[in-house]
């Protein structure tokens, strides 16, 4: 940005532009018919049809984790076959991961709010957009084929050699992934494009909502890093079809140059997976506590300082591979350092809460669980950090355990907080605030009481990816299944209210929660293009001491009255705001 | 301090368990103390500063230097404290003592072998003298597999590229497990071995007496019984099954005499030669519905343990 004052301020006329509750036609239904939903360029419509897709995937590699628990409940497993076991922990972690987690919050509440949030009609390149949903589809179709032609057996690693020996779908699976990574990249080029150029005016970067910060520091990993996954699995298949010695040591390969190549990418991919969480939470905390989020620029800048460090720190899965001692020092250091920003960025949620208006609504109580669950996973990610306790707890349950605290109760909270957060505003309707409160108890309850065991069975020495386990573990793992239940029946009840919602549910306002961000400011739910004017932003977006009114001014005559985006109209007041495109 | 790693941990039976016990007990009680507090003040603010109306006026601060500052050094010491610590017990794992006694570590889809220096041969038993240094110098026949002894608190990979090295001390003699850690397909579960640590006299004497596997039967026992010896020993039993259900690879429950189809559509009936030549070249005849990853017993099974493990399989109707 330019030091001088002078270059940085623009002068324009705004006026406020009051706020039509009820819209002759909003996003869902200003067209009709099948057609309208699939060849869509509105990036609200591409949203949902996100949402509905990755819901679907969802389910069915939920359905799957449901399975292993449940197989898990006899040491001497004969529920289902060893090989099916097998192929269901491979699929659910395929799933989740690619099909799932990473695309999670951009491609939905990113897709439906980054536009929103800064003002603008649609992402830069909404054709793109859309491209990159059918991207995701023919990938996520392949992955498909893999599972209905038998499965896949590896484990979602794919390490080698035994993912050249296996005799399942590899092929397939990884020709999906490899897929479906363009889309991810895709996603990512428009996102960082729509940021830079289509701000609304006066909406400088330090005005942005922090959910979009995030969505910003995702989108450069998601370009920066995929191209490594797209190489990974390319020279997986050139070697598991063409017999190029890669990483094959009967080939002459290296099977531990596959697992730097796949952790380069499959790092950094964690954080793809959980920066967007800490956009959603900071939205939720400053929202529902009424208050200006503490250190925002830290909370900005620390996401692009993990993306950053995310590509330093993937040798810390390799402890115990085979990798150089002294590379394994340097990979624990490089981890334990993104460990402060991380933790640092709890303390500022907390310090947010602080002399706050807080109220425990849905949003808020997943938040909150958020702290407390994202905490473990930290500290616990501290644990394996730690050289030496690393080898003992490298591959058991520990680790099981520490990445589900990390992506479910991180990224899976944070989305379900997002969700119900957003929800008035996509649908148009609220739902029921006593059923989400319940759901939000069997989840939280259910979750704990599903992975904290896991943590004692990891430590006590139980192997991840065991189809049978010794007698001593029996206890701890009925636990853990009995936890699974009371999770699957949280998230039954979760999809019954916000099913029944959508029929039944009571109109909702376009500012239920009393926000300050953009979204807000429209109709529920949103116009076509957002908005029927260009908003200007002059306030911060938790400004919670400027009144909603504030934040409702747009270019004088931007609503096709003396011509979209004249500058110089009739009427309006002047004001002076920051520069906004760059 | 109080200590929390005892409701996680297995007991430490080697001289270096405790330094990562240490560790651990650290990491989780200053763990648990911070998320305590973090839940505390939580609690305190959502409690003191609950909405009492949508009107509330909340305060304007959003940054104080000082108190940033702290909260980022405190936990940069900590974890700096927590990385060297780890990194000093570490390099301890990476370094055998020159006097270690030296066992060679096969791992194979699915079992474990280990060679002692007299030339004896075990499967999925590794027998330890306790007291001195051992070191385990491993390499693996086909994928990655990981050796694992929770009870040393120890693990490596083993690699079919290279040699890897794992070393402990066992402290007294006893019994630990030793797990694959590594996921190496549909056995990977089964790959369990016991370690039984021996003082250095029982040891001696043990390793002494030749491995009972090439020493042909003991005498009092019939072949089927010296057979039944055999299928536990040699790791048959992670794929056979004796009760019929289907393994990894098919049941020996009355599967003699039976006629079975193989994957390319003919038959044969299982006799004796069909059994030898299983052991030896399991990939000839592969019977339908299951895939061809049996190791060759060629070399590790002598004439006379085929024939037992032939009576063994005829009595199992």
């Amino acid at each position: 940005m330019d030091s001088t004052e002078t270059k940085n301020k623009i002068k324009l006329k705004v006026r406020h532009f009051p706020l039509d509750e009820n819209p002759p036609s909003h996003y869902a239904n200003n067209k009709k018919g099948i057609k309208s939903w699939l060849l869509t360029r509105d990036h609200k419509r591409i949203g949902i049809m996100y949402l509905c897709t990755i819901t679907l995937v969802f389910l069915f590699a939920g359905i799957m984790a449901l399975l292993i628990r449940l197989s898990l409940w006899n040491p001497a497993n004969h529920i289902v076959a060893a090989k099916t076991y097998d192929i269901l922990f491979t699929l659910h972690g395929t799933m989740m991961i690619f099909l799932f987690l990473v695309p999670g919050v951009p491609t939905t509440l990113g897709n439906f709010f980054l536009p929103m949030m800064i003002g603008a009609k649609d992402v830069a390149f909404p054709r793109l957009n859309l491209a990159s949903y059918y991207i995701y589809v023919a990938g996520a179709i392949f992955t498909i084929f893999a599972i209905i032609n038998g499965g896949v057996d590896t484990g979602w690693t794919f390490y080698t050699p035994y993912s050249i020996h296996s005799t399942t779908n590899v092929l397939p699976m990884t020709i999906g992934i490899f897929i479906i990574g363009f889309s991810s990249i895709l996603t990512g080029l428009n996102f960082i494009v729509t940021m830079h150029k289509l701000r609304a005016p006066g909406l400088s970067w330090g005005k942005l909502p922090l959910f979009t910060w995030s969505i910003y520091a995702t989108s450069i990993i998601q370009v920066l890093a995929t191209p490594v996954l797209a190489i990974t699995v390319s020279l997986l298949i050139m070697e598991r079809v063409l017999h190029i010695g890669i990483f094959n040591p009967a080939l002459g390969g290296d099977p531990i140059l596959y697992q730097h190549f796949f952790w380069f990418y499959s790092h950094p991919a964690v954080y793809i997976m959980i920066v967007p969480g800490f956009g959603i939470i900071s939205e939720l905390i400053g929202t529902f506590s009424k208050k200006r989020v503490f250190g925002y620029w830290f909370i900005a800048i620390s996401s692009l300082a993990i993306a950053f460090l995310g590509f330093l720190v993937w040798g810390h899965h390799m402890f115990v591979s085979g990798q150089s001692a002294l590379a394994s020092t340097v990979f624990s250091l490089i981890t334990f350092l993104i460990g402060i920003p991380t933790g640092i960025k709890i303390f500022n949620w907390l310090a947010t809460m602080y002399k706050g208006s807080i109220t425990l609504k849905t949003p808020m109580l997943y938040a909150l669980s958020f702290i407390f669950l994202f905490t473990i996973g930290g500290i616990t990610g501290i644990m394996l950090g730690a050289l030496s306790v690393d080898v003992h707890l490298h591959a058991t349950y520990y680790v099981v355990a520490h990445f589900h605290y990390v992506m479910f109760g991180g990224m899976l909270i944070a989305f379900i907080g997002g969700l119900h957060y957003w929800w008035p505003k996509m649908t148009g309707k609220m739902y029921s605030e006593t059923m989400g409160r319940i759901s939000w108890f069997l989840v939280f309850v259910g979750f704990n009481v599903t992975f904290f065991p896991q943590f004692i069975l990891g430590a006590k020495g139980m192997p991840r990816r065991y189809y049978n386990y010794l007698p001593q573990f029996e206890t701890l793992h009925r636990t853990s299944t009995v936890g699974s239940w009371i999770l699957g029946l949280g998230f039954l009840l979760m999809a019954v209210y916000l099913i029944h919602s959508l029929v039944k549910g009571k109109k909702a306002p376009s500012n239920p929660w009393n926000a300050r961000t953009l979204e807000w400011m429209t109709s529920s739910p949103p116009i076509g293009e957002n908005f029927n004017y260009t908003p200007v932003v002059t306030h911060g977006p938790y400004d919670f001491h400027r009144p909603v009114s504030e934040f409702l001014l747009g270019l004088a005559g931007s609503d096709g009255h003396g011509g979209n985006g004249d500058l110089h109209p009739e009427g309006g007041t002047p004001v002076t705001v920051e520069e906004s495109n760059n | 301090m109080f200590n929390l790693g005892k409701y996680f941990l297995p007991p430490a039976k080697s001289t270096f368990a405790h330094n990562t016990d240490a560790l651990f007990n650290f990491i989780t009680t200053t763990g648990a103390y911070l998320l305590l507090g973090i839940v505390v003040v939580m609690i305190y603010f959502v409690i003191k500063y609950r909405r009492r109306s949508e009107d509330d006026v909340t305060s304007l601060v959003d940054h104080n230097t000082t108190i940033e500052i702290v909260w980022s050094i405190i936990p940069l010491i900590l974890v700096l404290v927590i990385f060297s610590w780890g990194f000093k017990d570490y390099y301890k794992l990476f370094t055998p003592p020159q006097d270690s006694y030296e066992i060679n570590v096969t791992a194979q889809q699915w079992l474990w072998k280990f060679k002692y220096d007299n030339g004896k041969t075990t499967m999925n038993k590794l027998h330890v003298p306790a007291g001195r240094p051992v070191k385990l110098v491993m390499k693996s026949n086909d994928v990655i597999h990981s050796l694992f002894i929770p009870d040393f608190r120890v693990k490596h990979d083993v690699l079919p590229s290279k040699y890897s090295i794992v070393w402990f001390d066992a402290k007294k003699p006893g019994h630990a497990d030793l797990f694959c850690t590594q996921y190496c397909g549909v056995g990977h579960s089964n790959m369990h071995a016991d370690v039984i640590i021996q003082s250095q006299k029982d040891f001696d004497k043990w390793l002494k007496q030749g491995a009972s596997s090439s020493n042909g039967k003991p005498s009092g026992k019939t072949m089927a019984e010296y057979g039944k010896e055999l299928y536990q020993k040699n790791g048959c039993n992670s794929c056979h099954s004796l009760d019929g259900s289907k393994g990894v690879g098919p049941s020996w429950k009355g599967v003699f005499g039976s006629k079975v189809t193989l994957s390319d559509g003919k038959t044969v009936t299982v006799d004796e030669n069909y059994i030898r030549e299983s052991i030896l070249n399991p990939g000839a005849k592969i019977v339908k519905g299951y895939n061809n990853v049996m190791p060759t017993f060629q070399g590790v099974l002598k004439n006379e343990q085929i024939d037992a493990l032939i009576a063994f399989i005829k009595k199992q109707k």
